[in-house]
């Protein structure tokens, strides 16, 4: 009890060496590799360079305004496109790691590319498919009724909302282009009838 | 090639993309063997992680075969087989001169605070993964190994990330003989920083989920006492009756952002991005350790706030330590434990998916079905 100062008592050394293999290996703080926490050792590293050589800016790469300057490497997966693209280079050239601002563009941003490509797929011989893409077929193939039912699982509170986060703005979006091509088709319709008439 | 690609939140498919190239005269290209999945990369698959594009290929955990080396590579030749670190990291910098790996100044130019790391958003580089045939290895004289002949191929993959990680995860938690440690989380971090905490030196592991097929292996696996959080009124202080009222000498959290427990953290981060993610282990852990001990987060979390009790932190005068963990520095040490037989990582390997099926790989493993804990994705080439 912390009402007092004893230490609570505990399995020997023995016993727990007994009971676990390489128990205790790592006890002195002088074998685990993470301490100390920081050790200057250049050298161990790999590099042969005191600074690399600097990688092709193949397009004008966006950096936090915390950088001095452009990283010597960085990656090159999906440069910005879109109003996607212009929501970002803002968020990177206008406001700082500190700033919420930053992160709720950059979140916008991720929001607004998803619609601009899933518009885009439209265009092309792959339209997304949120039926596959979301790897549904799991549920047969994985058990999805038995590993949820009759479980103390947590997550099942709130598991119910992703079908509806994720399905709702497609069945919503499907919903507008019905109701558009139905009123177009009705106009048509109307005219028809008064040049007939 | 083939490669898994993110389509925007919950959706992934494999496309036709082109071959990574060398863009640096120290890049390599390595044609992947196996890749895994990780729990941080639902962070990204949840769309929880600013700057998460659209086309991108996700996948920092992954072992290959050198294809092609830049002009200035001096350790690596087409052909061999090697194990890369999560981190992409520089090797000269600052930080990368300290040791602090994970931490690389030269290699992400959209974030200061995080280094770079494979497939893992442009807040983190900008660099896509290994859930592919091919991946671009920046820095191949510094970051990649070449996998010893006698290491299992799946052990050398999850030498990568999760089984560092955990190992490390244990470490920052400042483990003294005779600890209580606590871990919450029973994913393959948590029960990897379980098993490393007796090689510390702790007297009792406790790990806690809500997942029993996730405990049932903390049990077997790393000789855990568990505890299923959901089955209780208030976790913390089941923790506190079980450790005689004083709390747990280190918590360790290996749960980060998704965390489930509390039904308004959870949807406020995970599905409306409210905060940046959700601090319930985090919170638990906070209550949970005794006065004066340690806390150890390897959950990850997004670089916006959350809402955590840090004035209880203060008021115990509790120490926090986090990070990304820098994988390579775990390396030698970690080699050793498995070939001692003390880590044996790929016991908790539980589905084998082509990365033709990636998308049901990241529905299985995001909602934990089929009793999964560590899928890991095959490439066909
Ligand atoms: N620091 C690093 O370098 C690093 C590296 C790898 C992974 N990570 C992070 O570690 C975390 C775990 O990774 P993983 O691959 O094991 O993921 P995972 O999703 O498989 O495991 C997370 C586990 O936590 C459980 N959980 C949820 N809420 C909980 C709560 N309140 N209390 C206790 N358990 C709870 C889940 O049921 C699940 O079993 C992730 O946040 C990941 O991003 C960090
Ligand atoms: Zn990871
Ligand atoms: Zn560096």
């Amino acid at each position: 009890m912390p009402y007092t100062p004893d230490q609570p008592p505990t399995a020997s050394p023995e016993e727990l060496r007994a009971r676990i293999p390489g128990w205790g290996v790592d006890l002195d703080p002088a074998d685990r590799p993470a301490v100390p926490k920081e050790r200057f050792a250049p050298d161990e590293a790999g590099a042969h360079w005191h600074f690399p050589e600097r990688q092709e800016e193949r397009w004008p790469r966006e950096r936090s305004i915390e950088h001095a300057q452009l990283t010597p490497v960085f990656g090159t997966s999906c440069p910005p496109k879109g109003l996607s693209g212009v929501i970002r280079k803002h968020a990177y050239r206008t406001y700082s790691e500190g700033r919420a601002a930053h992160w709720l563009l950059l979140l916008g941003a991720d929001r607004v590319d998803a619609w601009e490509s899933h518009l885009r797929s439209f265009f092309t011989t792959r339209p997304d498919n949120p039926i596959t893409q979301t790897g549904l077929r799991a549920e047969f193939t994985g058990h999805g009724l038995a590993s949820r039912l009759g479980r103390n699982r947590a997550d099942l509170n709130h598991q119910w909302l992703d079908p509806i986060i994720v399905g709702g703005p497609w069945i919503a979006a499907g919903g507008v282009v019905v109701s558009v091509v139905r009123r177009a088709r009705r106009r048509r319709a109307r005219r028809a009838a008064t040049v007939e008439g | 090639m083939r490669a898994m690609v993110y389509r925007g939140p919950y959706k992934v498919r494999v496309e036709e993309k082109d071959k990574p190239r060398i863009e640096h005269p120290n890049d390599a290209i390595v044609r992947v063997t196996r890749a895994a999945i990780c729990g941080s990369d639902l962070h990204l698959y949840h769309g929880m992680m600013p700057d998460t594009r659209v086309g991108m290929t996700f996948g920092h955990e992954f072992i290959g075969v050198v294809d092609e080396v830049g002009s200035s590579v001096q350790n690596l030749k087409p052909g061999d087989r090697v194990m890369v670190p999560f981190n992409v990291y520089c090797g000269s910098c600052y930080f990368c001169a300290r040791g602090l790996y994970s931490n690389c100044h030269n290699v992400n130019p959209n974030a200061t605070a995080v280094g770079g790391i494979y497939g893992y958003s442009h807040t983190c580089g900008g660099y896509d993964g290994g859930q592919a045939e091919y991946v671009r290895v920046p820095f191949a004289d510094v970051g990649p190994s070449v996998i010893p002949d006698w290491l299992d191929e799946d052990d050398a993959l999850l030498m990568t990330d999760a089984l560092a990680t955990g190992y490390f995860g244990a470490q920052l938690g400042e483990i003294t003989e005779g600890d209580t440690v606590v871990v919450l989380g029973a994913g393959p971090v948590g029960l990897f920083a379980a098993a490393s905490s007796w090689l510390m030196g702790a007297a009792r592991v406790i790990v806690i989920d809500h997942l029993d097929y996730r405990l049932e292996k903390a049990r077997t696996f790393a000789h855990a006492e568990v505890i299923n959080f959901a089955e209780q009124d208030d976790i913390v202080v089941t923790v506190k009756k079980t450790t005689d009222y004083l709390g747990a000498d280190v918590v360790i959290d290996a749960v980060g952002a998704e965390a489930d427990g509390n039904f308004l953290q959870h949807v406020t981060s995970a599905k409306l991005k409210l905060q940046g993610g959700s601090p319930i282990a985090l919170n638990w852990a906070i209550d949970a350790a005794r006065k004066g001990g340690t806390i150890s987060v390897m959950g990850a979390y997004g670089p916006m706030f959350s809402a955590v009790k840090f004035g209880d932190a203060m008021n115990k005068g509790l120490t926090l330590r986090m990070n990304q963990c820098p994988v390579k520095r775990q390396w030698p040490r970690l080699l050793e434990h498995i070939r001692d037989g003390y880590l044996r990582p790929r016991e908790i390997i539980t589905h084998r998916i082509p990365l033709e099926h990636i998308a049901e790989g990241y529905h299985l493993f995001s909602a934990k079905l089929d009793g999964c804990i560590k899928p890991v994705i095959v490439p066909s080439a």
